[in-house]
């Protein structure tokens, strides 16, 4: 028997206006997995990602946090209960420097003094120490992006959900994420939605493919890749497929 | 040796209060004490919108609603009492608890921006009209009538407690109002180094984020203008004591107006700017109240227009600017002491 479920979401469904974003998706996540999110562009990922954090409602199905229905809940509940989310576009607080930005995280859960050592502990692993003084607003998108990922490890979460981690960075940034959500994924749950196949070759034991807003296939990486029908929506024809 | 802008705002803040204290009723005569010590109750004013606007990002056009409540409350409670100890403690927790139920409505609806500074200036409106039409003898509290447009005079000054004999003069007052705007100032400044006040800011700042870090923002928000409604309706009750009178003058949208220009002016996100902008308008406003020559509405809304398309941040902010790049071009000058 293999890990108990950690998430799972059942007929879970979501319109805005007539169109359909996510339908009928029934996905379950094992503690401790590590599962990779592709698809194409529109192809409901992000709106499934909003969906699990309560930043919408929706509109049919149900989603279980370790067996508990929270389904309609806050974005503040579903924090508190150990979800992190890292999003497409950083959502940092520009206005203040990056240590203030990982402590007001960290704080939420821990006391001052615990607080400041996971802030610590956090801006060593990320390696922004020597920038920890700086306005956020001055940094790279790049920079910003490893901010935000640094909010979200300072609230030390069970689940981590990682909206296209490397979007916007360079070659040696990429691979320099991979490894850091290996590590990551030693402590926590992680879903990552993401485009590039290198870095989710890097990562991957286990892939879903979103197409039109529901599930299209679940499978290794490996097999996906020889995959016809995934070629076929999500590569394309031409493409070229990454070697296995 | 370095001096951070924090530290510097509580020095400059300090003196200035100890000073004044000491000072002005020293140096001033009794009319232009009389004048200082409604900046200084105005000043209070201006605090209360600083914290609400400037650090919790709530555009609130109703602190003149709050302002007034607490004029109200303390003007018709110390009428029936005739002492001055509960009437404070009303002009306080009335607003505070009015601005709790309002704030509800707003932040738990999860209206935006535009939305709540419309709900408030309407509020605000609105009670300016409701008070305005009580004028008649059937609108009484116990032995206290509203007086419609005419407002309330002869309101009782501040006593010791339990003593209506022993009252404050106005350099009793101009103690009290000053001790009260420090007081303030350095709570609103202990409050927002603290756990509390980081996350009010960093609500400002993203409200998402914030939200998504497990913080409920609404009931942030929420703490903020209530607490915001309190400062504003102690300042109300120092003003209608100031005065002896109230009027629905309070509710009014020049009052609302002249509030938010003494933050934009002094500057949005600082406690120290608005203290300034407040005073400079005050005198301002008293100095072209003397002439004929010039509106003083007109006068206030060019220098509303400067400062928007001048300068948008205010006084204190861009004076920071200049003097930190003066101070870095004197450190980049300076030979290195090894």
């Amino acid at each position: 028997m293999g890990e108990p479920l950690l998430l799972e979401t059942r007929n879970l469904g979501k319109t805005f206006g007539g169109v359909e974003a996510v339908r009928n998706i029934d996905f379950s996540l094992a503690e401790g997995e590590l599962r990779c999110l592709i698809g194409p562009n529109g192809a409901g990922k992000s709106t499934f990602f909003k969906l699990l954090t309560g930043q919408i409602e929706p509109n049919r199905g149900s989603v279980r946090y370790r067996g508990r229905d929270i389904t309609g809940w806050a974005s503040s509940q579903i924090s508190r209960l150990g979800v992190g989310i890292k999003m497409q576009v950083p959502s940092v607080f520009d206005g203040l420097d990056i240590r203030e930005n990982l402590r007001l995280s960290a704080r939420r859960k821990h006391d001052r003094r615990r607080s400041a050592e996971i802030v610590d502990e956090t801006l060593t692993r990320l390696e922004i120490g020597a920038l920890a003084s700086t306005r956020v607003s001055h940094l790279s998108h790049g920079q910003r992006a490893l901010v935000e990922l640094g909010i979200v490890l300072a609230g030390k979460p069970d689940l981590l959900l990682l909206d296209e981690p490397t979007a916007g960075m360079t070659g040696e940034e990429v691979a320099r994420t991979a490894e850091l959500i290996r590590d990551i994924n030693r402590t926590s749950a992680l879903i990552v939605v993401e485009h590039d196949m290198n870095f989710i070759k890097m990562i991957a034991r286990r892939v879903t493919v979103f197409h039109q807003g529901a599930i299209l296939i679940e499978d290794t990486m490996d097999r996906l890749l020889r995959n016809p029908q995934v070629r076929d929506i999500y590569l394309g024809r031409q493409a070229e497929v990454p070697d296995a | 040796m370095k001096l951070n802008a924090n530290a510097a705002g509580l020095v400059v803040m300090a003196c200035a209060g100890l000073a004044t204290l000491v000072g002005a009723p020293a140096l001033l005569d009794l009319a232009d004490l009389f004048n200082v010590t409604v900046y200084i109750i105005m000043s209070i004013l201006a605090l209360s919108l600083a914290l609400v606007w400037g650090y919790g990002g709530i555009i609130c056009f109703g602190q003149a609603a709050f302002f007034g409540l607490g004029g109200y409350c303390y003007a018709l409670a110390a009428i029936n009492l005739g002492d001055s100890t509960i009437p404070i403690i009303l002009a306080i927790v009335l607003p505070a608890a009015f601005a709790a139920l309002l704030g509800y409505f707003l932040f738990f609806a999860r209206l935006s921006d535009v939305y709540l500074g419309v709900i408030t200036l309407v509020v605000t409106l609105i009670l300016f009209n409701l008070i305005g039409s009580t004028a008649g003898p059937e609108y009484k509290l116990g032995t206290a009538y509203l007086g419609g447009y005419n407002g309330i005079p002869a309101i009782p000054p501040i006593n010791l407690p339990g003593d209506a004999s022993r009252f404050l003069d106005i350099y009793g007052l101009f103690y009290l109002s000053t001790g009260i705007l420090l007081i303030v100032y350095f709570g609103l400044r202990a409050l927002l180094h603290s756990h509390f006040g980081r996350v009010v800011v960093s609500v400002r700042e993203n409200e998402l984020r914030a939200e998504l870090l497990g913080y409920d923002v609404r009931l942030y928000k929420l703490a903020v203008f209530t607490l915001g409604a309190a400062i504003a309706g102690l300042a109300g009750c120092l003003y209608a004591v100031w005065g002896a009178y109230i009027g629905p003058n309070v509710f009014s949208l020049s009052m609302t107006a002249q509030i938010l220009m003494w933050v934009i002016v002094g500057g949005l996100g600082t406690l120290i700017g608005p203290i300034v902008g407040c005073f400079l308008l005050q005198i301002l406003v008293t100095e072209v109240g003397t002439q004929q020559t010039l509106n003083t509405y007109l006068v206030l809304g060019a220098i509303l227009l400067l400062f928007v398309s001048l300068v948008p941040r205010g006084i204190l902010p861009v004076l920071g600017d200049i003097l930190q790049n003066v101070r870095d071009r004197v450190g980049r000058r300076s030979p290195d002491p090894s």
